[in-house]
């Protein structure tokens, strides 16, 4: 169960810089997750660690061993491919015990491997189909199974539920979670779905063109995002961004945008009046804003309902305020009509404040 | 005729014209052949002239020590050519299969002797293996070897060479974007499963690419089992009998022996065993696509 650093590490394609310098340090036994928009580098990083890549500057640590000139397969470790990747000319069992038959282990041994694993992940009745006679959900757990029986101390997979149905993600996303718990490996999950991020992490990786942009524990990225991007992705509907300035009025501090004005909490306020300059984006969960009609003005959003979505128990809200846009959730059963202005209360406690230029958290 | 049936007609029609080009190009020579087979057929003689014999030719040449040789001659030489091809070919495709700068001109030239006219292939080989002023036998002796008569004494060997030198690329293309079309992630896995380079071909390329190979393989063999040209134009099927190939061996019964109803038995013997061929292959597609058939729908039943 090594420990895994990342050290200045960057990737060049040819003349394009594509990985500007990730320092990222796993400690034991740790699920870490890096998550990100499509193209920011997430593979790029696994494939590095897996040796699939070759590191054009920086190094690779585990144990305090530099591993970034070794071949994948003297790297200790397994991996879990976003197609899968199985042999398509073997069967199940052969795919699973295709590293331990390499590693010239006893007939017995392999047999017992297989079985355990395949145990592990239902596929007992499976071991001598090919991949080509599976369905995606039973090929994704030909791939976990094939990773387990391995054996390695890092687990590294790539997108391995993406491939799937809305429904049987859900159901693989509880399994993995599962095995994690009851298998200690460190292991590091690449997703874009940070539902799953945030599900499966002890540990969250933001990434984003290239660098990271804030980790910590999925908590901490929910309830204290660094900057705009963090706060934007993470959360489902997406956070809300309004733009305001700054108004100091007297002991109170006000954010003031085309629609609204917002008393600030005591601890938000304090870091508002250090801020040098006025301008600011406000940020508001969808979470945050609850419908109370008698709401007082100083910590209320009035909202112009433009669509609604009924998703079940709650419908969810697009609506204007002022010149821009806004999600909230309200209860299917609130009568409301398209068009109505509503009032919902803001939670002043969980308002975030995000300088406007540089976009980052005050 | 009613409309409906008129509808069904309609495919038909359009496709008449080339089925009619199509019995007349390649069956009626075919259909010619086969009951020239049957007669005794001089080329003097119009087909309706000439006497039938049944099964005569056909007899006659199973008691034929010459027919026998050049059979064997064409399977040795069909056999070893493929072998030698298929061994070398899928091995350069297997080193060249990568992305370094400069592959692609690499590649071209590779595929180069392939684009030359086989009779051209004939003559610059029969240059190179001239006994006092060919390139192989001047190589041979500015390093102190002793010349070798190649054409004279291993005439064999030396056709067998010219034909790998022209066909070695054919099987090194098809090998090459079999390679290619490789899933790329199943080999990263086996390197992450810890394959060594060998293993890697050994356990997940060949096996991948054997559909390719075995279809590849068997072109090959159809068209080794009747090469001419470079053949006619480096040996002429000499000396003696030693490279005649069937080939050869038909275009001389009918034009020196004056035998054309015995060429004809002799290429319907070739054609027999090129159907067979054939068959074979198209057995296997038909079995790995009923295999793949097969397996599919189970996969769809379950979850
Ligand atoms: N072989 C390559 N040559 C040049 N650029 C590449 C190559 N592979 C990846 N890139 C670039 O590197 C960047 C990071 O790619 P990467 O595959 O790591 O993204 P990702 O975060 O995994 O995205 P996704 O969620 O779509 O898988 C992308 O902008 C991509 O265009
Ligand atoms: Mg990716």
């Amino acid at each position: 169960m090594p420990e895994i650093r990342l050290e200045r590490l960057v990737k060049r394609y040819g003349d394009v810089e594509v990985l500007h310098g990730i320092d990222l340090q796993l400690a034991d036994n740790e699920f870490t997750v890096l998550v990100g928009p499509s193209g920011c580098g997430k593979s790029t990083t696994l494939r590095m660690i897996a040796g699939l890549e070759d590191v054009s500057e920086g190094e690779i640590w585990v144990d305090g061993r530099p591993v970034s000139h070794l071949e994948p397969k003297d790297r200790d470790l397994a991996m879990v491919f976003q197609d899968y990747a199985l042999y398509p000319h073997m069967n199940v069992a052969q795919n699973i015990s295709f590293a331990l038959r390499l590693a010239r282990r006893s007939r017995a041994e392999i047999d017992a491997k297989v079985r355990e694993v395949a145990e592990m992940v239902g596929l007992t009745d499976f071991l001598h189909r090919k991949p080509g006679a599976l369905s995606g959900g039973q090929r994704q757990r030909v791939a976990t199974a094939r990773a387990l029986a391995k054996d390695s101390a890092i687990f590294l997979f790539d997108e391995p539920l993406s491939n799937l149905d809305a429904k049987l993600r859900g159901q693989m996303r509880a399994e993995l979670a599962l095995m994690s718990q009851s298998v200690q490996k460190n292991m590091i999950y690449v997703t874009h779905d940070q539902i799953e991020a945030m599900t499966l992490a002890d540990r969250i990786v933001v990434m984003h063109g290239g660098y990271i942009q804030q980790q910590g524990t999925p908590r901490d990225l929910f309830e204290r995002p660094v900057n705009k991007f963090v706060a934007g992705f993470l959360g489902m509907p997406p956070m809300n961004f309004l733009a305001g300035d700054i108004e100091v009025v007297g002991d109170d501090v006000f954010v003031a945008g085309a629609a609204f004005r917002i008393r600030l909490s005591d601890a938000r306020a304090a870091a508002a009046r250090k801020h040098s300059s006025r301008a600011v984006t406000l940020g508001i969960r969808p979470s945050d804003l609850k419908y109370d009609p008698d709401a007082e003005a100083g910590s209320a959003l009035k909202l112009n309902v433009e669509v609604s979505e009924y998703v079940g128990a709650q419908s969810v809200l697009l609506c204007r305020c002022g010149p821009e846009r806004a999600t909230v959730e309200l209860s299917s059963e609130t009568p409301m009509a398209l068009g109505a202005t509503l009032t919902f209360a803001v939670n002043p406690d969980r308002v975030h404040l995000f300088n406007r230029g540089t976009e980052v958290a005050l | 005729m009613t409309r409906h049936s008129l509808n069904r007609m309609t495919p038909y029609m359009f496709i008449a014209p080339a089925a009619l080009v199509m019995i007349l190009a390649l069956f009626y020579p075919i259909a010619y052949m086969v009951w020239g087979s049957f007669r005794d057929w001089d080329p003097s003689q119009s087909l309706s002239e000439t006497e039938f014999v049944g099964l005569a030719n056909y007899i006659k040449l199973l008691g034929d020590a010459a027919f026998h040789e050049s059979f064997r001659v064409t399977l040795v030489f069909a056999f070893t050519v493929v072998s030698v091809e298929m061994v070398l070919g899928v091995g350069l495709a297997l080193l060249l299969d990568r992305n370094i700068r400069g592959m692609s001109v690499l590649r071209t030239l590779f595929i180069l002797p392939m684009m030359i006219a086989p009779v051209v292939v004939g003559l610059v080989w029969r240059y190179m293996f001239h006994a006092t002023y060919g390139t192989f036998n001047r190589f041979l002796e500015s390093i102190g070897l002793p010349r070798v008569d190649w054409l004279g004494q291993n005439p064999l060997l030396s056709v067998i060479i010219a034909d790998t030198w022209q066909w070695t690329p054919f099987i090194f293309i098809l090998s090459l974007a079999a390679l290619q079309s490789l899933p790329r992630s199943a080999l990263e896995a086996a390197r992450i499963d810890g394959a060594t380079a060998w293993q890697q071909i050994w356990f997940i390329k060949l096996p991948l690419m054997m559909p390719v190979l075995i279809v590849t393989m068997l072109l090959r063999l159809i068209d080794a089992f009747k090469v001419l040209e470079v053949i006619l134009v480096l040996t002429g099927g000499g000396p003696g009998l030693s490279t005649e190939i069937l080939a050869l061996r038909i275009a001389r019964t009918a034009r020196e022996f004056r035998e054309l109803g015995e060429a004809a038995a002799m290429s319907n013997y070739l054609l027999m065993l090129l159907m067979l061929l054939t068959l074979g292959m198209f057995a296997f597609t038909r079995w790995q696509d009923a295999r793949a058939q097969r397996l599919r729908p189970a996969a769809e039943e379950e979850e």
